[in-house]
Formats: C-alpha cells, structure tokens, sequence
C-alpha cells in the first residue's frame, strides 16, 4: 500500500537535513494558520487561486519564483560556507546532503525561480502590450501556472520525505541510473521536471497563439513591443525544446522503474545519448531564460532614456537570430566527449556566432541611451548594471566556446562563473528590472526607489565578490561539485566568494524590504494615471491596476510605440460614451485539481504508489471531460458595470494635475 | 597563481591551450572597451541634467548599424579561425611529433580511485601515474563505473571516460616534475578525493621506479581485479608487479557483449 514509502524516508540521516525539513514544515503550517487567522481562505480561493486572469496568474507565478529564489539561494549560501572552510576537512554538511544542495540549487533556480519569474511577468505584461484582454488560451494558462507549482511542492517535500536527487541539474545516467542511484531522489528530479516541463510546453503554445492572434487591430508584427518579441522567441524555443526534455526524463524514468536500458552501461544503453537529449533542450532553454530579460531592457531603456528605441529592426533581426541559433550548438557542452574535430570545430563555431547578434542588441541598447535623458531609476541601474557584467560572461563564453580551452575549462569553476555570469546578470536582472517597472501596473502604486537601489547595489557587487573568484579557481584547477578540496591557495577565493554569497544575501533580504516599506508607504506612491514613467506601449495605457478586461475599447495601433504616438496626438485619454459589453472566462477550479492531480501522480511514481498513481491520472482526466462539457465557462460584463469602471478611472485621470501637459509627450 | 597548472603548463600541449587561451582573451578584451567606454561616456553625458543634445526621435543610423553588426562578426571570424587551426592542432586523439618512440598508458576509472596498466611493462598501479618526460604518451581511457572525466591540467586537455568504450589522450611532459591528475565529472561520495599524482621521470629514474613496481608482491588477475574493484575512498597508491595480458579490453567487453568479458558485478549505490 505505501510502496517504498517507510520510516526511513524522514532526513534522520543529517541535523542539517533534519532542520531544512522542519523549518519547511512550520512555514507551511504558520502561513495556513495565518490565512485562517485572517479568514483569507475564501477570498485566495475565488480571487487568485482559481483565477483565470493573465495579470493575476503572472503575479502568482511570480510569487511562487520569489519564494524559489529564497529557497534556492539558502542553498547556495550553504554551498559557499561548505567550501569556505572545508579545506583538508569534511566542513559542516556530510557527503550525500551536499550533494543534493548542489543538484536542488541548480533544479529550483532553473526550472523554479527563473521560469515562473519570467513567465509571470510575460502573462502580467504581453496580453496588455498586444492591447489584449487576455492570453489565447486562459483556462490552459491556469493549468501551466499549477503544474508548474506542482513541480515546485515536488522538490519541496523531496526535503521532507526523502531525499533529493544527487546527480546535478543535469542528472547525467548511468550514475543517475537506478544501479548506481537507487533511492528517491533522481525520481523526484524527473517527475519535478515532467510535470512542470508540461506546463512550460503549454505556455509556450498559449503564447505563439496569443502573439500571433490577439494583438490590437493594426499591429503589424513589425510594430509589436520588443519584449513581446522576446517573448514570442522564448514561447517558440519553450514549445520546440521541451518536448525533448519529456522525452529525455521519461525515458530515463523508463531505465529506472521498468528497467529499460536507454542510458545505462550495459545491454546496449548508451548515456552519450541523454547527453544530447538534455542539451538540445538544455542550450535553447537558456536563451528561454535570457530572451524575455532582453525584453525587458529593451523597453526600460527606451523609457528611461526617453527615447525611441534605437535599430528596433536589428534588435528583432538579433532575437529571431539567437532563437534560430540556439538549437544548433549543444555539443558544446561536451567537446571533451571524444568527438572529431570536425565536430567540435563546427560546434565551437556555431557557438560563437551567437556572439554576433548578442553583441549588436548591446550596441542597441547603449545607442539607444545616445542623445536620451537617461532617468537612473533602479530599473534602468539594473540595465547598465547587467551591460557592464554581462560582457564579461560574454567573453568568457566565447571562450569556453573554443575546444582546446574548454578541454581545460570544463568542469571547472571557471565553468560556474560563467553560467552565473549569463543567468543572473543576464537573465535574473533583467526581471528584477521589469519587477520595478511594471509593479506600478499591477498593483497601483511605485516600488520604494531606495530600496530598489539597495536590491540592485547588494546584487551587483554581491555578484562580482561571489563569481569573480571562481575564475580564478578555475584557473587554479578547481573543479566544480567539490564538497571538500585540499589545495590551501583555494581557500581565499572560497572566503572571497562566501563574502560575495553574503552580500547578495542582503541584496535578498532588500527584495522583501522593498515590498514591505513600498506596501506600508503605498498611499505616498499611488499611481493614478496608469502611465508612471511616461511609457511607450499599450500597458500603459490601462489604469494601474488594469480593469479585469484591460481595455475597455480596444486600441487601434498603426506604429512602433503605440501609446507614445497616442499621447503625441493628444488620443491617449479619450473615453467613448458608450461600451459593448465584454465576455471574460469565468474561474475554474480545474485548473487547481490538475495541478494537484500533477502533483500526486509524481509523488506516487517517486514512491512506487501504483494505486495513488492511477487514481490521480483518472481523476485529472474526470476533471478535464467535466470541465469540456462546462458552458458555464464564460462571464458577461455589462455596459454599466464597465461604465462604472471607467467613470472612475476617468474622474481619477482628471484629478491628477498636469494631466493635459501628459497627452502629448516632452 | 603560481600553483595554477593551467598558467604554468608542464608540457607542450597545456601550453599551446594557455597560449591559445591568452591569445583568445586579449582580442576579446577590445570588445570590452567600446562597451565600457559607451557605456560610462552616455550615462555620463545623457544623464537627466547633463550636457548631451536631446534628439527622442534619433532611432537609426546605417553608419552605426554598420558598425555594430561588423564589429562583432570580425571578433569572430578572428576567433573562428582560430577555432579551426587549433582544434585539429590540439585533437586529444592526435598523436604527438617526435623522435621519441611513444608511451602506452591505460587508464580505468572505478569507484573513487584510476587503474592505471603498462601494457608494454605488463605492471599495473592504482592512483599513481608515472612515465618518462620528453617523450609522447599516448593514454587509453575507460571506466569501470559512471561517466567520469580524465585530466592533467598540467598537461592539458581532458577527456570523457565512459563504461564499454576508450577515449584517447596524447600528452607530454617538458622535464621531470610532478603534478596531479583528477576526475572532474561527479561521481558519487568520494569524487573530491578522486585524484592521482603524476610522476614526470627521466628515463633512468622510470626504469628505477619500474623496478620499484616490479618488486610489489601483488599480482592483478581478474580474481584480484574484481576486489580491486569495490569502492573505496582515498585510496593509497598500490602497485601490481604483474597484470593479466588484455585486462583492459576486457574490462570494456564487460559492456560491449564481446567474447572474454570479465563478469559483470552488480553496481551498488553510489550516494
Ligand atoms: C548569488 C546567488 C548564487 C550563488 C551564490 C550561487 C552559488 C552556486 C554554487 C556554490 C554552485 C555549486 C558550484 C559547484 O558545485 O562547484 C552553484 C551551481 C549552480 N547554480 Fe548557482 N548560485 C547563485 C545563483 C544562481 C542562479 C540565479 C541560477 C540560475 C538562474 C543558478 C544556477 C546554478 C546551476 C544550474 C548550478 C549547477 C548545479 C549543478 O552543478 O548541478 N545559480 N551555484
Ligand atoms: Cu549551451
Ligand atoms: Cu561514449
């Protein structure tokens, strides 16, 4: 009845375990005692949790990412204080835990931190920037954001019951096989990645349909935002590359419960195989994570320098050119397999001609700052901050792009330096900065600047404190994944590099600071125009927040910068007299019991519950045939109700001094 | 620094990687300047009140979009071309130029600990690789486990070992030394110490420390081989004055099916 399920899957094994295990518990019974203490249940429930709104599925995407990134960094400082003082001994963490930290940071921060983050903010942004009312797909919307979460409460309990995997976010076979790896923990890295991977895969194709579909009347494509761009990039790489890592996980969960020998040594199992598997959707996934925080530079730059986007057609060209690109060089990942060196010589190549366009949406951006006015709003210090660091992981990746230096780079923590250097420069800024940017729009009023300027000074020197060494390290022939070394000259770097660790740790803390001073002071920050930062595109056009159904008349776009030409030509505030009522997908709870259903399938296979397995599968199909015969899926919004809305948002236009000066922009 | 093997090479292909890797850096490092320099000069001068003309509609300029598309691309194409020349320069399957007749080394990765066979010496030392300086070395390299990864930082390159199939190394070592050799792709609870010391010798010092080798009272047959072959952390340097003729073949017809294969033992838990 309880598979493999016993005692023995409590974390007796270490104090440090035993602790993350309790603290995780007591979070979740103190967060439901305090939703009950609030009599908030009822509310979470018909407002957010079963909500089929882009805007508020973005913001608990987002959430979900921000409690990630808490989780996922806990690890990382534990990591860094190992290293800082395991020289020549065994440190604070035994053996099998650190290396479960190792494989659950990089886990959570790929799949948990940096998808939910970016795919809260592009449900928050893209459907307002089409001048949309929602995604093509909103119900499907609502299944990827709990299926994600699923996988999320999947490595979350993994430190409860049981143990995570030990094999690296890459989870390379046969060690991860079931000879050499014979616990729960690289099924739990599986099921993570198959359920939530199902999700990303689905918003993926809500997004190609909802760009392709849904923009405003006359928006050419040569006219969309530039984040959407990057979006619609990321949504095509999403939906091409994970299928392949399904596919990849499935079959290495096939070698592992029924004895498959896909990837293992014997029987003609071949791991060079899962190598090619997981990188052709490993290398695309990490321009998935990069692309949407172009985005975001691109439309922070051009506001906060008050200027038109410089070479919007090179910029697209570049996106469309990495997208393309990214699917053609996951060799890289391991010339030292003993491949020819033809292969490696046309991988290494292939590599560096990313470098090309990478290099020209930079020069865009720089040009773009060029005869601006350039606003040092923390959103745009986060922009300079990620061009001045991401260069240097630029450089450093054409390097480890060459074969013969990556036959000495590889594995390292040169290595390490350098995939931190793209992802949190490169991708990780770039949603804090759209965090500062749009906050206004989601939730009415500013983020604190004060404390926007703490999160990105802690982040930026934190980072160079925390990665710099590692290059050195490489250099000095330290190989990445070490519990314990015994070179006494590595040690100042380590030291070095936990001081880093220790400075982003405020640079965390000053995240949930700024919440909490920008909530407390929100009356001072109230954004009652819906336009704080005199924006360029359709977003801001709606109120802050934005009515349910975003526009009340939809817009009529005829160029690069929609809402900009409208302020110039003094139509950016006109209100019709009259509305046509509305139809908007009513809230579903189906899209909460698949996730759940997600979730226990998962947990059933990691633990070899049969039963549970098939009950969760039936009743995840019962709730899709119940919910395809629903016609009750729809919601009207009457004219009057809508009326009332923009009555309001109108009075409150009028209210706001200078309001006449705004219609056309300085 | 000083003790970085991979700036201060003991041989002539890790110095042709760190000569290559200097070469790569410095021409990457002019992409730094104009980025850095635009960058401080239009944060300077565009700031909020600073002296810059204010031009909002300036969004395009062939003479730019010139520069920045050709920029780059001859970064790359330099680079590029350094890509081809090196890569089938520095083929670890290459074997090296020279006059000197090539070494024979073979090496297998087990749990935590590298076999190392001389089938031209017939002996067999575990953690331990030794061979004349100043002659080329070819290493066949396979594992009787995980996937694990084969280097010498000192003396460059490194490669994949992996069950049921060889990869090949071609070092070289300048003059006698010592340096260390490790697995650097994880393999379980004793990866950290999964280290070997390489003794770099003149031919006279290898011929005494074969005799050395040949003196050890331990013979490596597959009896021995598979005890040899339980996993162990920080395991001492060992010789073997004997070794089993095609041992090593044998190891990988294990996972290939092929005819004298030595058996196949279950895997336990590496965790
Ligand atoms: C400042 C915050 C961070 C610190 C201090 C940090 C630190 C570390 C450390 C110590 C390791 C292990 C290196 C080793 O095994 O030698 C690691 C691995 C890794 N990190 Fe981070 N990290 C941070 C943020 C991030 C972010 C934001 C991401 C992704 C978006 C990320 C992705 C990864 C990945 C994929 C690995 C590889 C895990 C593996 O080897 O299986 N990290 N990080
Ligand atoms: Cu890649
Ligand atoms: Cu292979």
């Amino acid at each position: 009845m309880l598979g493999r399920l016993t005692i023995d899957a409590l974390p007796f094994y270490s104090w440090v375990a035993m602790g993350g295990a309790l603290v995780t518990v007591l979070i979740v019974l103190l967060t439901a005692l305090v939703v009950t203490w609030a009599g908030k249940w009822r509310y979470l429930w018909e407002e957010w949790l079963t909500s089929v709104d882009h805007k508020r599925i973005g913001v608990m995407y987002i959430m979900l990412a921000l409690v990630m990134l808490v989780r996922g960094f806990i690890d990382a400082i534990m990591m860094r204080a190992q290293q800082a003082i395991a020289l020549n001994n065994e440190g604070y963490l035994p053996p099998e835990h650190f290396e479960q930290i190792f494989t659950s940071h990089g886990t959570i921060m790929v799949f948990f931190m940096a998808m939910p983050f970016l795919t809260g903010l592009i449900n928050i942004v893209v459907p307002q920037q089409l001048g949309a009312r929602d995604v093509a797909f909103p119900f499907m919307n609502s299944v990827s954001l709990w299926l994600t979460a699923a996988g999320a409460g999947l490595v979350g309990i993994s430190l409860v019951l049981g143990k995570f995997s030990t094999a690296g976010w890459t989870g390379y076979p046969p060690y991860s096989g079931i000879g050499f790896s014979p616990g729960v923990g690289v099924d739990y890295w599986i099921w993570a990645l198959l359920v939530s991977g199902v999700g990303s895969t689905m918003t993926g194709i809500n997004f190609i349909t909802t760009i392709l579909r849904c923009r405003a009347p006359g928006m050419k494509l040569m006219q969309m935002p530039l984040f959407v761009w990057t979006t619609l990039c990321t949504s095509i790489l999403m939906a091409f590359a994970f299928p392949a890592l399904t596919v990849v996980a499935a079959l290495l969960g096939l070698d592992r419960t029924v004895g498959m020998h896909f990837f293992t040594n014997e029987l003609g199992g071949n791991m060079m195989n899962f190598a090619n598997l997981i990188w052709i959707w490993g290398h695309p996934e990490v321009y998935i994570l990069i692309l949407p925080a172009f985005g975001v530079f691109s439309e922070v730059t051009a506001v906060f320098s008050r200027k038109r986007l410089f070479g919007y057609r090179s910029l697209v060209y570049a996106t469309m050119a990495i997208g393309l690109l990214s699917f053609t060089v996951w060799l890289h990942h391991f010339f030292t397999m003993g491949s020819s060196p033809n292969v490696n010589a046309i991988f290494g190549i292939a590599t560096m001609i990313i470098a090309v366009p990478t290099g020209v949406k930079i020069f865009d951006w720089l040009f773009t700052m060029v005869r601006g006015r350039i606003a040092f709003h923390p959103a745009m210090l986060f922009t300079i901050g990620f061009i001045i660091t991401f260069v240097i992981g630029g450089i450093t990746g054409v390097l480890l792009a060459i074969p013969p230096v990556d036959y000495q780079m590889h594995n390292t923590t040169f290595l390490v330096a350098h995939f931190h250097n793209m992802l949190i420069p490169g991708a990780l800024f770039g949603y804090f900065a759209g965090t500062q940017f749009w906050f206004p729009k989601v939730f009415g009023f500013r983020l604190n600047e004060f404390w926007g300027k703490m999160v990105f000074s802690c982040w930026l020197i934190g980072f160079y404190l925390a990665f710099m060494p590692l290059y050195a390290l490489g250099l000095l022939g330290m190989t990445r994944r070490l519990e314990q070394y015994t070179h006494p000259d590595w040690q100042p770097f380590l030291l070095v590099a936990f001081a880093g660790a220790c400075v982003v740790l405020v640079g965390v803390f000053s995240v949930f600071m700024q919440f909490y001073v920008s909530i407390k002071n929100r009356n001072e920050h109230r954004d009652l125009t819906g336009d704080p930062w005199n924006g360029r595109t359709l977003e801001w056009a709606t109120s802050s927040p934005a009515a349910p159904y975003n526009f009340a008349v939809i817009p009529e776009v005829n160029s690069v910068d929609a809402f900009w030409e409208m302020k110039k030509k003094g139509e950016a505030y006109d209100f019709p007299d009259q509305y046509e009522p509305i139809i908007m997908p009513a809230n579903t709870a189906a899209g909460v019991l698949i996730g759940l259903c997600g979730f226990l399938v998962g947990f059933a296979f990691v633990w070899y519950l049969w039963w549970l397995a098939i009950l969760a599968m039936v009743s995840a199909m019962a709730v899709v045939i119940v919910r395809s015969c629903n016609d009750h899926g729809e919601e009207i919004i009457t004219p009057e109700a809508i009326m009332a809305i923009e009555s309001k948002r109108k009075a409150q236009l009028i209210s706001v001094e200078g309001l006449s000066a705004r219609g056309a922009p300085a | 620094m000083q003790s970085s093997p991979i700036l201060y090479p003991k041989g002539p292909v890790a110095e042709t990687e760190r000569d290559l890797l200097f070469l790569a850096t410095a021409i990457m490092l002019f992409t730094l300047l104009p980025v850095y320099l635009i960058t401080f000069w239009s944060c300077w001068r565009y700031r909020a009140n600073g002296k810059g003309a204010y031009r909002p509609d300036w969004h395009k300029s062939i003479f730019v979009e010139l520069f920045i598309w050709a920029g780059p691309l001859v970064i790359i194409v330099v680079i590029g071309v350094l890509v081809v020349i090196y890569t089938y320069r520095l083929d670890p399957y290459k074997p090296l130029v020279s006059d000197e007749k090539t070494f024979r080394v073979q090496a297998v990765a087990q749990n935590w600990k590298w076999l190392f066979i001389y089938p031209d010496q017939q002996v067999a030392v575990v953690n331990e690789l030794a061979f004349p300086s100043g002659r080329p070395v070819n290493i066949e390299i396979t594992s009787d486990t995980v996937m694990t990864s084969f280097i010498i930082p000192a003396l460059g390159g490194q490669i994949y070992a992996m069950a049921g199939m060889t990869t090949h190394l071609n070092l070289e070592a300048f003059e006698p030394g010592r340096c260390t050799g490790r697995n650097t792709q994880f393999s379980g609870r004793g990866f950290p110490h999964m280290v070997f010391e390489v003794q770099l010798l003149s031919e006279n010092d290898f011929a005494r420390w074969l005799d050395n080798v040949k003196k050890a009272n331990k013979r490596l047959d597959s009896m021995s081989y598979q005890k040899l072959l339980r996993p162990a952390t920080k395991y001492p340097v060992e010789y073997y004055s004997w070794v089993e003729p095609e041992l090593f073949s044998r190891i990988i017809a294990k996972y290939t099916g092929a005819s004298g294969a030595l058996p196949l033992q279950k895997t336990g838990s590496l965790e």
